[in-house]
Order: C-alpha cells, then sequence, then structure tokens
C-alpha cells in the first residue's frame, strides 16, 4: 500500500507506463506445467460461481420459478386429479422437480451463447488447457444451480405437505438421479448454444423440445389415462424414466429399470452432445 | 533471454476463408520476423481479424497454410496455443469478474498454483496501473483500463507471439500512448507482437514491418520507411483563397512536384503527394518550393499543411481505390465467427 502511494502520488487517475514496471512483469519465468483435466474445469467452474457472485440476480430462475411451478401446479391440479392438492403433492413433487430443473438446463447454452458473443471464449479457446474443460466448468457451476432449485422445490414441498417415505437418504438420491441426468442433459444446450446465431434462437429451439418432452411424460398424470400412439412416445421419453427412478427413490423403493434406462440416456446424452459440441466447439 | 527463437514466428502461405459469399482471406501470405512488432494495416474488413484468428488457432482456414514458430496452426494447434496469446476487439476478459478475479482465473488455467496465481495478478496489476482498480468489476472500467487489463491478461505467461486486434480503436489519445508504451516494453523483452491497425501512424510508430492489406490479401509489404517512399511521406494540403485560382494553382502544382494533385470536394481545396520515389529532395523541401511556386504566380493559398499520408491515401496509391470499409454486414459477419 504505501508503495503504490509513494510511485503514483497525489493523481493515482493518470497511468504513466513505466519500463522497470514492464520489465518485472515481461521478465519470461518458468512456465508452469499445464494444470490437469480436472484443475482447468474447476477453474472454469469457479469462474461460474464467481458470475453468481456478482450477478446474483441469476438466481432468480432457480428460486422464484420453480416456487411457481411448484405452487401452481399443486393447486390447478390438486383437487382435479386427486382427492386434495396435499395427496397430489405425493405423487406430483418429485415430477415437478424434475420439470423445473430440467427446464432449467437450457440456461446452460443461453449462457454459453451470450459468452461466446462476447468475445470471451476467443481467450479460452487460445489456451493450452484440456478443450472440453472451459465447457465442463460451466456445467459445473449449473450443476449447483440445479440443486439449488431442487432444494428450493422440495423446501416448498415440505411446507405445503409433501411427507417422502425415502427419508434423507431417498430424496439425496432422487435429488443424486435429477442432477446426473440434467448433467448429461445440458450438453444439448452447449451444443445448441455453439450452433444457434443468437440467445432468443436458443430460447426458442430450447421451448420448443422442452416443453412436449415434459409435459408428455408421467409428469403431471399417470400414462395410463392417455391414448394409445401418446403412451408410446411417454414411454420412450427419457424424462418418464426419470420422473419414475426419482419418485421410486423418494418414496424409498427402488426402480432398477427405470433407473438403467435414465443412466444409459445420460450416457447417451453425454456421448452425442458432448462429441458434437467439442466437433463445434473445436471447428468454429 | 531476449531471443527466445531462431526462424520466422508465423510463415503464412495462401491463406483462404470465406463466410458464406464473403472472401475475408483470398490467398494472404506472410513472413512474420521474430522479436519484432509486425503490423497489418488496413480498413475494415479487409480480413484482418480473420487472419489473426486463423493465426490463433480459433478458425480453421480453407486452404493455405500457416506456420507459428514452425508448427501448423490447424494440426498442431495445441503446440501453437503454448505459445500465443491474443487480445482480440471484443471482450477477452470476463466484465462480470473483477481484474483480480480475472487475472487470477487465466493464472490458474496456465497451470500457477493459488497464492503464485494471486502474486502474478498483483504485479500485473501494479505494473498496468490497476492496483486501485483491481477488486472492481471490469465493466465498470474505462476504456483505457479495459484495453490494459485485456493486455496484462495476454502477457500473464509472456508468450513469445502476441496478436493485438485494433488495440486502439476507440481510445484516447493518452490512452493510445500508454499502450503504445506497453507494446514497445512486450517487444523489448523478446515477445513477437502482430498487431492489426486502421492507423498508418499507429503501424508506422510501432511496427517494423508492415503488411498493407486489401480485400483478403497482401498487397503491399516492407519496413514503414520502404512502404511510406513508394506512397509518399507527405501529403500537402493546400486551401485557396479564390476557387476561380484553382485551375491554376493545379498546374503549378504539379509542374513543382511532379506528381497527379487532386482535386477536393472543397472547390478551395487541393492535395498532393510530396516525397515520393524519383524525387531526391525531402517531403518539406518539395512542399516549401511549392509554396514558393505557387506565391510567385500570384495564387493567394490561406491555408496549407504538411502531414503524413491517411490510411485513405496509402489505399489511394496501392490499389487506386479508397480505403471504402467494406460492407459493414461483412464485418459484423466475420465478428461473429
Amino acid at each position: 500500500m504505501s508503495n503504490a502511494a509513494t510511485t503514483t502520488g497525489r493523481a493515482p487517475s493518470v497511468y504513466v507506463p513505466s519500463a522497470e514496471a514492464l520489465a518485472t512483469v515481461l521478465a519470461p519465468g518458468e512456465r508452469p506445467a499445464r494444470p490437469s483435466a480436472l484443475a482447468a474445469s474447476l477453474t472454469f467452474g469457479w469462474r461460474a460461481l464467481l458470475k453468481i457472485k456478482h450477478v446474483p440476480e441469476q438466481l432468480f430462475d432457480v428460486t422464484a420459478f420453480p416456487i411457481i411451478m411448484v405452487l401452481m401446479f399443486t393447486y390447478l391440479f390438486g383437487g382435479a386429479l386427486a382427492d386434495s392438492p396435499r395427496d397430489y403433492l405425493q405423487f406430483f413433487l418429485p415430477g415437478i422437480m424434475v420439470t423445473s430443473v430440467v427446464m432449467i438446463t437450457m440456461y446452460t447454452g443461453v449462457g454459453l451463447n451470450t459468452d461466446i458473443e462476447k468475445g470471451i471464449f476467443d481467450r479460452f479457446r487460445t489456451l493450452p488447457v484440456w478443450r472440453p474443460a472451459a465447457l465442463v466448468g460451466m456445467i459445473f457451476g449449473d450443476v449447483l444451480r440445479y440443486v439449488l432449485a431442487a432444494v428450493v422445490i422440495l423446501s416448498v414441498g415440505l411446507v405445503l405437505g409433501f411427507r417422502p417415505d425415502g427419508g434423507v437418504m431417498g430424496v439425496a438420491a432422487g435429488i443424486g438421479l435429477l442432477v446426473v441426468f440434467s448433467f448429461a442433459f445440458s450438453w444439448v444446450w452447449t451444443f445448441f448454444g455453439l450452433v444457434l446465431r443468437s440467445e432468443k434462437s436458443v430460447m426458442g429451439v430450447s421451448m420448443m423440445v422442452l416443453f412436449p418432452l415434459t409435459f408428455l411424460s408421467n409428469v403431471f398424470v399417470e400414462p395410463s389415462t392417455m391414448p394409445g400412439w401418446l403412451q408410446a412416445f411417454v414411454k420412450a421419453n427419457p424424462i418418464t424414466h426419470l420422473v419414475a427412478a426419482v419418485r421410486a427413490a423418494m418414496a424409498g423403493e427402488s426402480d432398477p429399470t427405470n433407473t438403467m434406462w435414465l443412466l444409459l440416456w445420460s450416457a447417451g446424452f453425454v456421448v452425442v452432445f458432448g462429441t458434437l459440441t467439442m466437433y463445434r466447439y473445436n471447428r468454429r | 533471454m531476449s531471443k527466445r527463437t531462431t526462424g520466422p514466428a508465423i510463415e503464412a502461405e495462401g491463406l483462404t476463408r470465406s463466410f458464406g459469399e464473403t472472401r475475408a482471406l483470398a490467398g494472404m501470405d506472410l513472413q512474420v520476423p521474430a522479436g519484432t512488432v509486425y503490423g497489418l494495416l488496413g480498413p475494415n474488413g479487409a480480413g484482418k481479424t480473420t487472419a489473426v484468428r486463423v493465426l490463433a488457432t480459433l478458425l480453421r482456414p480453407d486452404g493455405g497454410r500457416a506456420r507459428v514458430f514452425g508448427h501448423d496452426v490447424v494440426a498442431e494447434a495445441d503446440k501453437v496455443r503454448a505459445r500465443v496469446s491474443l487480445t482480440g476487439q471484443y471482450a477477452s476478459v470476463d466484465e462480470d469478474l473483477t481484474g483480480v478475479e480475472n487475472l487470477v482465473l487465466l493464472a490458474r488455467l496456465l497451470g500457477l498454483r493459488k497464492p503464485a496465481a494471486r502474486e502474478r495478478a498483483d504485479q500485473l496489476l501494479a505494473a498496468f496501473g490497476l492496483t486501485e482498480a483491481g477488486g472492481r468489476q471490469v465493466k465498470k472500467y474505462s476504456g483505457g483500463m479495459r484495453r490494459r487489463i485485456d493486455i496484462a491478461a495476454s502477457i500473464l505467461n509472456t508468450p513469445d507471439l502476441l496478436f493485438l486486434d485494433e488495440p486502439t480503436t476507440g481510445l484516447d489519445p493518452r490512452s493510445r500512448n500508454q499502450v503504445w508504451e506497453i507494446v514497445r516494453a512486450v517487444v523489448s523483452h523478446g515477445t513477437t507482437v502482430l498487431l492489426t491497425t486502421q492507423y498508418l501512424d499507429e503501424a508506422d510508430q510501432l511496427a517494423g514491418r508492415i503488411a498493407v492489406v486489401d480485400h483478403g490479401r497482401v498487397i503491399a509489404e516492407g519496413t514503414p520507411g520502404e512502404l511510406k517512399s513508394s506512397v509518399g511521406s507527405g501529403t500537402v494540403h493546400l486551401r485557396l483563397r479564390d476557387a476561380a485560382q484553382r485551375p491554376d494553382a493545379e498546374k503549378v502544382l504539379q509542374a513543382a512536384l511532379g506528381v497527379p494533385v487532386q482535386l477536393e470536394a472543397d472547390p478551395l481545396a487541393l492535395t498532393a503527394r510530396v516525397g515520393g520515389e524519383g524525387n531526391d529532395l525531402a517531403a518539406s523541401e518539395q512542399a516549401a518550393r511549392a509554396l514558393a511556386d505557387l506565391t510567385r504566380a500570384g495564387i493567394v493559398v490561406d491555408d496549407f499543411s504538411l502531414g503524413q499520408p491517411s490510411l485513405d491515401e496509402v489505399f489511394l496509391a496501392l490499389t487506386d481505390h479508397p480505403a471504402v470499409p467494406a460492407d459493414e454486414r461483412d464485418e459484423q459477419l466475420e465478428a461473429a465467427r
């Protein structure tokens, strides 16, 4: 502090480049070893945390939006679809948790698109680090948002009367499955974030994908009430497997079939869209 | 350790790259010697940014090849990345983060551990006069401070080759001088700098060699002195009192300077290049003689100036067309890639 004061004097706003000061930072030092893939990804994840710290408004979509979803659908459908909102909630809460969190995954694509638009990815892409690190780190940050959203929804549910039979472990397992799937599903949006021109078109495409995917599932009602052709779609929908697996976990049961399907879908999303994403990322 | 490399820093042959209908690079050749500042001079849309992006491994060329310190920019991109750094025209640090956070983030990505990264960040902030601003978000910085943090981020690992894409566009004169000082310091420590600019005087001030770029091609190359002697080292601007005397003035000037005289849109104004090839006299001497001839001919000159040729004039001399910025759309398209 005292050093800075003596060199800059009374007028700190005028910067005069000094050859000596620049010489100290320009002396070529030793090149440190390249960070590991994990270290680089975690560092990019740290960037995501810093962004949350500086722009806390961005947490609106993982707090307010899920609360509104839970309240709206519980009281909208609760009376009609079950005897009371409280009964409906036992069936519905895992489903709405899945819907909300999966919908939030699209912000991965929007965020990436904005970053690229601003130019910061030009810097990242010229760094000699593990290539997917910038994107993996970004999704690490988003995973934190998914966990936060899930916890917010769970809390609202508990207040409204959701009583999961699976207890703490069951609920944690359910949220764990959801986070695994959402991490994998985020790669769909990194791909669209890279391919599409604007933030708006990313939003548009994600809505087009997410609405049918979440609504044409077992989230809101039992598929047995639907016409046959729709049942076929619903059965194949990964969201259906996810919701079934999460419901089972939270109820303290196990559903190996659906859990296996959901993990297969997750692996598929990472392999297919992760590869497509990296292909686009490297080839601009 | 001022010389880290022998051989050229950049060798590019016949680089091409198109964006849809637009040919951003149309067979660009470049030879950039190591340890110098090399200027790419040209108007908007000439292909400067595309060239930098190809050389910095951000963009694949459609054709041709380029090597940076002997490594192919496509096949050995990782080896190239380990030795270069880019300060783009747009945000090259995260505006939401503070100056310190940005530098620590990049230092850690380059492999420094946390305490060392923090120390390096503080050193850089001090050297770039940003110690006080270090804790503030970059979006709150002034234009000059922005550029400084951009450049500080680029020299975190003292790269062997630094790309500066229009580093002073939009800066006030003082901030521009600061950037120039920094560039001089960077190159004096052995880093090669490839600088793109729209300003002839900037290239003249900083660069050891300049390539003039137009429509994705290098149309002239050499030291600033060589370029200026082919273009004319200066331009005489005249304003007459009486527009009726302009035809006479044109004749007198043409006779005195031996070059074509340009009649400006302003009916009182004339422009001519001086100090070009095939004239042994210095620009100032030619101009003085021309002025004397005009006085003898009874032509009243209200305003007289001798200046460096502008980029427009360089272009006119080299291409017979002025440096009209290419279609704005093309530039935006280029930026979006």
